[in-house]
């Protein structure tokens, strides 16, 4: 009798199947499965397009933004006319000087500069795929202006109409905005995280918890509105009407430090929190008193999650746009007066986007180079505080 | 024996008798200055409450351009029939804005309650002259109430609450008597659902696939690092992304041209579904880390169980896992949309309308927000505005409180159930 043979075992009668294919042991190829992970895998890759399409969209306009031609009169016209395949031209004394290499336009034509000498340049003709074209006497000559990185990095003045685009009044204001919140956040958020887990007991902690909660959930638009209708009025009544002006970047920089305290305090509380008791136990049993021990032996041991929560607060604090967008004021300016309005970055974004402007005008592009600056200080920021964390976390047992 | 004790102690014993009243004095010196900065997140929330609760309530006095006793003779204006009201409009607005309304939405074809709108707005005009907050209305009453006897004869003075019944059901409009959250509360409602739609179902499949699938190489490192990193990206950069993508890349998408929706005269990329998408992406990582630490926390038990019973991986996840996982994952959820609800600056950059009165229909319309209609009414300068920014913020607040409450309360029963 064969084992398995079909009707004869004990079941016969009651099986149909065949011979147990005995040799075929391995997973049977399961389609749908593969589909899912395969769907699955995407919408974890999608997470790279995401990172991917903001810097490549950010660097695109950027790119347009600084290639862009601002062509400004020189105030000097053509002295001589010419025609279209004339290499030296004689220009007017006046005006701005030209110099080598710069590239100049007449009429539809673009030329580049080779020499000077006196009044005569020497001009390669129809440039950048425009047609040499005679010109006459008296035809003014624009200069091209692009956007130098280093002007726009260094530069002091944000003045569209005239063709500057200096970052520094933009990202001075930001900074201002950030060190007066993290003045205010940092040493109350670190207290109230210290107080939460060292002192507080169960009734204490279920009330703070929610209240911290609730200041974090509510929108930024509302906190705007507070500065501007609270924190201003009352920096005003407390430091002179005529100090403070009605936008100023102080009351902002306080309400974004308001913002992101419950941050600061939970990040930290966690830190704190995750902290074993032995070490506790342990200074207490050497005679320290509750400060002592909090402050010499549970705060440096928690450091690194704390200084992780101080930078993913400065992060958030720089990135913070509706607050300063209401309260800190309509204008780039560069002043180290907090009681002065000046424009932050994300509120010099938010204005010109909310606004009538063209898609391709260099205004509006200026704002993608702006953005793409906030992003990697900011994207920086995080690269930083994870490291922090990963190398200085203590490691218990 | 213990005779050189009872003595007079050591200088070093004094020293450190000295030094430890001082760290004691210390110590509680610092412990009140802790427990005063939490009083100071209790302050500070309750200025806030009080500084938008003190706005929203108050005295008001108006007056009208035209009375609307004089239009129907003793009727009240909210009773007359629509004929009524196109007749009154006919004999009071001028014809060219006859027009222009008609061509907008023919006036025949308007409700009641709309036409009963137009006449309020176009033909007896309120116009506030002075408004007060909540406590100068209940602690100077007779002053103001003799101010306005002096300043303003012609005017009405009424309690007003900013925040009622009719300012969330009227739209928006230029006038503040007039103006309510409506359209901004209905292009919220949409802008999120969109949102939801589109980050709900990638998020989670992104967590899965992290969680259960992921091995750990190079490739699922970056994607990891990434999520994290993008979660704190400001979200002005989401909108500048979603304008760059949505808006003007796949605008034959978004302004709905593509599926015949829209007319291609007046559609552009601005609309309902440029903003949920970009909502969607800046939540994406907020939902995929939440996700992720749903899943991590069921117990790796419940998925070996289900092996040896002879389930294939995409079973286990899909029977026991994410049903085990599910309240965790419903709370990062809710909390995602709290977020999504209260953000601005991305919408702004997307292009929210600046005044829009029509209320949104599909995900092809133009669109407002409420947080982006409280910034349009805190920059303008009148107090009305003030007041009724002050109450708007309090219809989001609640929103977002109710949010909220329901995902800690949803947080509390996945606990709950985990232990018992």
């Amino acid at each position: 009798m064969k084992i398995g043979a079909p009707g004869t075992g004990p079941s016969a009668g009651l099986s149909t199947s065949t011979t147990l294919p005995m040799a075929q042991l391995y997973k049977r190829p399961r389609i749908r499965e593969a589909v899912i992970q395969a769907v699955l895998f995407l919408c974890g890759v999608l997470s790279i397009l995401i990172t991917a399409g903001i810097v490549y969209e950010l660097g695109k306009e950027s790119l347009r933004f600084f290639t862009t031609d601002l062509w400004e009169s020189t105030n000097k016209p053509l002295a001589v006319s010419v025609d279209a395949s004339a290499e030296l031209l004689e220009v007017g004394p006046a005006g701005a000087a030209l110099r080598a290499g710069d590239i100049i336009r007449l009429d539809g034509e673009e030329m580049r500069v080779e020499s000077v000498q006196d009044n005569i340049i020497r001009v390669v003709r129809g440039v950048r795929g425009t047609t040499p074209a005679p010109h006459q006497a008296g035809a003014e000559i624009f200069r091209s202006d692009r956007v130098s990185l280093v002007e726009f990095f260094t530069g002091t003045q944000w003045i569209p109409q005239i063709g500057r685009f200096g970052i520094l009044p933009l990202v001075n204001a930001t900074l201002m905005t950030s060190t007066i919140a993290m003045l205010v956040a940092l040493p109350l958020g670190l207290a109230i995280a210290i107080y939460l887990s060292e002192y507080a007991n169960e009734r204490a902690r279920s009330i703070l918890k929610p209240i911290m909660e609730v200041l974090a959930g509510i929108p930024t638009v509302v906190y705007g509105y507070f500065a501007l209708t609270f924190m201003t009025p009352l920096l005003r009544t407390i430091f002179g009407r005529d100090i403070v002006e009605v936008y100023n970047t102080a009351s902002a920089g306080i309400v974004i430090g308001i913002l992101v305290l419950p941050l600061v305090s939970s990040m930290s509380e966690d830190a704190l929190n995750a902290v074993p008791r032995s070490l506790r136990e342990a200074a207490y049993a050497l005679g320290a008193t509750k400060l002592e021990t909090a402050l010499k032996v549970v705060v440096p041991a928690a450091l690194s999650g704390i200084a992780a929560a101080f930078i993913v607060a400065i992060s958030r604090a720089i990135g913070e746009t509706m607050i300063v967008a209401i309260a800190a004021g309509a204008g780039p300016n560069l002043t180290f007066n907090p009681f002065q309005p000046a424009e932050t970055m994300t509120g010099h974004i938010v204005r010109i986007s909310g606004g009538d402007l063209s898609y391709d005008s260099i205004d509006y592009n200026s704002i993608f180079a702006i953005g793409l600056v906030l992003f990697f200080m900011t994207l920086l920021l995080n690269i930083i505080s994870q490291r922090i964390v990963r190398r200085f976390r203590e490691v218990y047992e | 024996m213990m005779d050189h004790l009872s003595t007079s102690p050591t200088t070093a014993e004094q020293v450190f008798a000295e030094d430890l009243s001082r760290r004691h004095r210390t110590a509680r010196t610092m412990a009140v200055i802790f427990q005063a900065s939490t009083i100071f997140g209790i302050i500070v929330l309750l200025t806030l409450m009080y500084n938008i609760i003190n706005s929203s309530f108050g005295l008001v006095a108006w007056q009208y351009r035209v009375p609307p006793e004089t239009l129907a003779a003793g009727v009240p204006l909210e009773e007359l029939p629509k004929e009524e009201l196109l007749r009154i409009l006919k004999e009071r607005v001028s014809a060219n804005v006859l027009r222009r309304l008609d061509r907008e939405k023919p006036l025949t074809a308007r409700s009641e309650q709309e036409l009963y709108a137009l006449v309020m707005e176009r033909v007896v005009q309120p116009k506030i002259v002075k408004t007060w907050s909540l406590v100068d209305s209940i602690f100077r009453r007779r002053e103001i109430m003799q101010e306005v006897a002096r300043d303003y004869p012609d005017a009405h003075l009424r309690f007003r609450s900013w925040l009622n019944a009719r300012f969330l059901t009227s739209p928006q409009s230029s006038r503040p008597e007039l103006a309510g959250v409506r359209t901004a509360i209905l292009g919220s409602l949409w802008t999120v659902l969109i949102t939801i739609l589109f980050a709900f179902p990638l998020g989670v499949g992104a967590a899965i696939y992290l969680e259960e699938y992921a091995s750990d190489n190079w490739l699922n490192r970056i994607i990891q690092t990434n999520i994290n990193n993008l979660a704190g990206v400001p979200s002005i950069i989401y909108g500048m992304l979603g304008l760059a993508i949505f808006v003007r890349a796949m605008e034959p998408i978004t302004s709905g041209i593509w599926f015949g929706a829209a007319e291609p005269a007046t559609a552009n990329g601005r609309t309902v579904l440029s903003a949920g998408l970009t909502l969607g992406l800046l939540v994406l990582p907020l939902i995929i880390i939440n996700a992720q630490e749903a899943i991590r926390a069921v117990p790796n038990s419940l998925r070996q169980a289900s092996y040896g019973l002879g389930a294939t991986k995409w079973q286990t996840i899909w029977h026991h896992v994410l049903p085990n996982a599910l309240p965790g994952i419903l709370t990062g959820t809710i909390l995602s949309i709290s977020r999504a609800i209260g953000e601005t600056a991305p919408l702004v950059v997307v292009g929210a309308s600046t005044f829009i009165t029509v209320d949104p229909s599909g995900p092809f319309s133009k669109f407002t927000t409420l947080p982006i209609q409280i910034y349009q009414w805190t920059s303008r300068p009148q107090d009305e505005f003030r007041n009724l920014a002050a109450a708007a913020s309090i219809v989001l607040m609640i929103l977002l409180l109710s949010l909220n409450a329901s995902a800690v309360l949803l947080r509390q029963r996945a606990r709950r159930r985990i232990r018992g």
